[in-house]
């Protein structure tokens, strides 16, 4: 009996350690997700991938907000840590780049058709994917833009643009529905004006300067442009401009989806949910790039970027990384996977993408076709990103309110720079 | 009839039960020693290990030294919320045990419908932080020229406002157990030799609930200093200028601190030196107002 035991016990030994060393042959793929929107999708992929391969997939999304606690704390795990994560700016580089293996020359590079949207660190190595992108500008809704006797054709540049939302604005009353929707500057909405509608000067300064990694200080050449579209923002629309603060980014999308208001400035994202939660016919929504008085802007497309890169952990074991890798690539070269992808994140840039039926990526492709300049996510290159908005978004709220004029919001740009990259540097 | 203040005295004096409760003492502390251990001891020897190192993940640490103190103590915002949330703390502090302490004089002295008052006033207290800081916020900017986050005085009186509006019943509740202590036979004695209600008030009442007022400074003083919720919900430390938040009080600044790019191990040290100043000033206060309790 008890040599029967031994036996048993031997056997079942044997077959756990064989099991093992299969798996570590095989190795595991644990991606930390980053939209929760999309973690259902990436567990139907990686499903499949198991079923396919035999390599297990692990997918965990972290809840709305929380992704740096959330991979903090998942990566002190050593073993069982995320093999696979994001990053998402500079900032994220300077936390994450010991972590983050180098891509260069992997064959899910060679399948990229744009390295543009990739992060490096300061040696100049890839240290993440930027596996799709997204754009924004100015939502505008058709349908109201004739009623009010336009069309987006004679919307070119700012000039255009702030002679059709004054004479919205004035008209109000009879029309029945507003030039802009709220500029909100609560925190669910601000990130729109503080983060990405300083991206326009901070771009064509970065433009004209030649800069191509995060700098210091920056000048503000450009904040007479960015004062420009902001005037028009809060002036041609029905929000109290003592008390943005109040508004959130959930009533600026009710007043648009309810036909308050013909702009919203917002990015490729709203699609699912305007279309799909709130039924609006794609064929009345366009979006145009954001003109704010900058010359030949004419030749402006939409800002496109991304915040969505993948980084591969670079204290995984080999096994992992490589299956991790394996995964990534299957993802944007498999049917299933591009698939997934066109459906979730739009056009990705790798050679196997699938068309994406979102209006307002087409209409950023068809701007790029035109042979417009793409204006690029500069606003990647802030350094502490938060504590900078925050200034941004105290200043704008006081100069709206009308208790500082517009040098508090030039100085919380120029100066808040410096002192935010030096806090961090 | 006079009770004995300790019937059971002598029971437990009694060496027959005392040692079988010595034998077994470790079965009643050893659950909460070891949670203390857990939630407590471990993770605080670890933030002072933490505080000396540069870290992004807690596995994975390099020495630094004593350079996140440096750090922290040349972060200019790290001091302007350290005044900020002094200042918090003390006038804090001032309104909310006068203001708890009138109410509870005033309730104690048989008003009709003093329970239904009592029971209105320490309501707010069972309301989280966050909803009740959203609710505020809401209100004050609602009745504001302009919001909160524009004017740091208005963010400071709004934070004052909401910090009372909790705290008062609470404290209100201990100071009438307080009050109700105080002894007959003396409040007697005093009107008897003349004393007028001022005078009771200051030399008979306050010294009894000297105990109480201990307690409720004490309350009111680290729950003033390691406020984090209603200061993030009311402002989140706007306005920012040069990247300081002019209403950051200290948690939140170490908290925003921690999520900024290669400050972790600065936000733990911040964290440290939090904890020494909270501790020092809580016992500070303690030993001053100890001092001016009376034995009955």
């Amino acid at each position: 009996m008890k040599k029967l035991f031994a036996l048993v016990l031997a056997a079942v030994m044997l077959l756990s350690m064989v099991s093992l060393a299969s798996a570590e042959e095989k190795g595991k793929v644990y991606y930390l997700n980053f939209k929760p929107e999309a973690d259902q999708a990436w567990q139907d992929l990686a499903a499949e991938y198991t079923a396919l391969t035999g390599v297990e997939v692990k997918v965990l999304t972290a809840a709305s907000g929380t992704y740096s606690q959330t991979l903090t704390s998942e990566m002190d795990k050593k073993d069982a840590a995320p093999t696979l994560f994001q990053i998402g700016n500079a900032e994220g580089v300077a936390t994450w780049n010991n972590y983050a293996l180098p891509l260069d020359g992997t064959e899910l590079i060679q399948e990229m058709t744009t390295e543009d949207f990739n992060l490096k660190n300061a040696n100049g190595e890839t240290v993440a994917v930027g596996y799709c992108y997204e754009a924004y500008g100015i939502i505008t809704n058709k349908t109201l833009l004739e009623k009010a006797g336009y069309t987006i054709a004679d919307i070119t540049n700012f000039e255009s643009l702030k002679k059709v939302a004054d004479d919205i604005h004035a008209r109000a009353a009879e029309l029945g529905f507003d030039a802009f929707t709220s500029a909100g500057l609560d925190g669910s909405s601000s990130w729109r004006f503080s983060g990405h509608l300083t991206n326009m000067p901070l771009f064509y300064e970065f433009r004209d300067d030649g800069i191509t990694e995060q700098p210091a200080a920056v000048k503000g050449t450009y904040l007479d442009a960015y004062k420009n579209i902001w005037d028009l923002y809060i002036t041609d629309s029905a929000a109290d401009v003592k008390k943005l603060s109040s508004y959130t980014g959930a009533e600026a999308e009710k007043d648009f989806y309810d036909g308050k208001a013909v702009f919203f400035q917002n990015g490729t994202w709203e699609y699912a949910d305007l279309t799909g939660k709130y039924g609006m016919d794609p064929a009345s929504l366009a979006m145009i790039p954001i003109y704010c008085g900058v010359e030949g802007e004419e030749n402006a497309a939409l800002c496109a970027g991304t915040e969505n890169c993948w980084a591969v952990n670079a204290k995984a074991s080999e096994a992992d990384q490589k299956a991790t890798l394996d995964f990534l690539k299957w993802v944007v070269t498999s049917d299933e996977g591009t698939q997934m992808m066109a459906d979730w994140f739009g056009p990705i840039p790798f050679k196997a993408a699938k068309a994406s039926n979102n209006v307002f990526f087409n209409d950023s492709t068809a701007l790029l076709n035109e042979g417009k300049y793409v204006v690029t996510w500069a606003f990647n290159y802030t350094p502490d990103v938060d504590n900078w908005r925050a200034g941004i978004v105290s200043a704008l709220e006081q100069y709206s309110a009308g208790v500082t004029d517009w040098g508090e919001v030039e100085y919380a740009f120029v100066e808040g720079w410096a002192t935010c990259y030096a806090n961090t540097h | 009839m006079k009770k004995n203040k300790r019937p059971d005295a002598a029971a437990i004096t009694s060496s027959l039960i005392r040692k079988s409760i010595q034998r077994r003492f470790a079965i009643f502390l050893l659950p909460t020693f070891v949670c203390f251990c857990i939630g407590f001891l471990w993770p605080f020897i670890q933030g002072i290990y933490l505080s000396l190192h540069s870290f992004t993940t807690t596995s994975d640490t390099a020495w630094a030294g004593f350079d996140n103190y440096v750090k922290a103590f040349n972060d200019a915002g790290f001091r302007q919320a350290f005044f900020y949330t002094a200042l918090v703390a003390v006038v804090s502090l001032v309104l909310i045990n006068v203001l708890a302490f009138f109410v509870a004089f005033a309730l104690t002295r048989s008003i009709r419908g003093s329970n239904l008052f009592r029971g209105v006033f320490f309501v707010p207290n069972l309301i989280g932080g966050i909803v009740l800081g959203y609710i505020w916020k809401t209100i004050i900017d609602s009745v504001l020229p302009v919001s909160m986050s524009i004017q740091a005085n208005y963010g400071f009186w709004g934070l004052i406002v909401v910090l009372c509006w909790q705290q008062v019943g609470y404290m209100m509740i201990i100071y009438i157990a307080g009050l109700q202590a105080v002894p007959e036979d003396m409040l007697e004695a005093a009107r008897i030799d003349g004393a007028n209600g001022p005078r009771t008030l200051w030399h008979i009442i306050l010294p009894n609930v000297m105990p109480s007022i201990t307690i409720c400074t004490f309350l009111s003083l680290t729950n003033g200093f390691k406020l984090y919720d209603q200061n993030m919900v009311l402002t989140n430390g706007a306005p920012v200028r040069r990247g300081i938040g002019q209403t950051e009080m200290l948690a939140l600044n170490i908290a925003k601190t921690f999520s900024t790019a290669n400050q972790r191990g600065v936000a733990q040290a911040k964290a440290v030196l939090f904890f020494i100043l909270v501790t020092a000033l809580a016992l500070i206060q303690l030993r001053a107002t100890r001092r001016k309790e009376v034995q009955q």
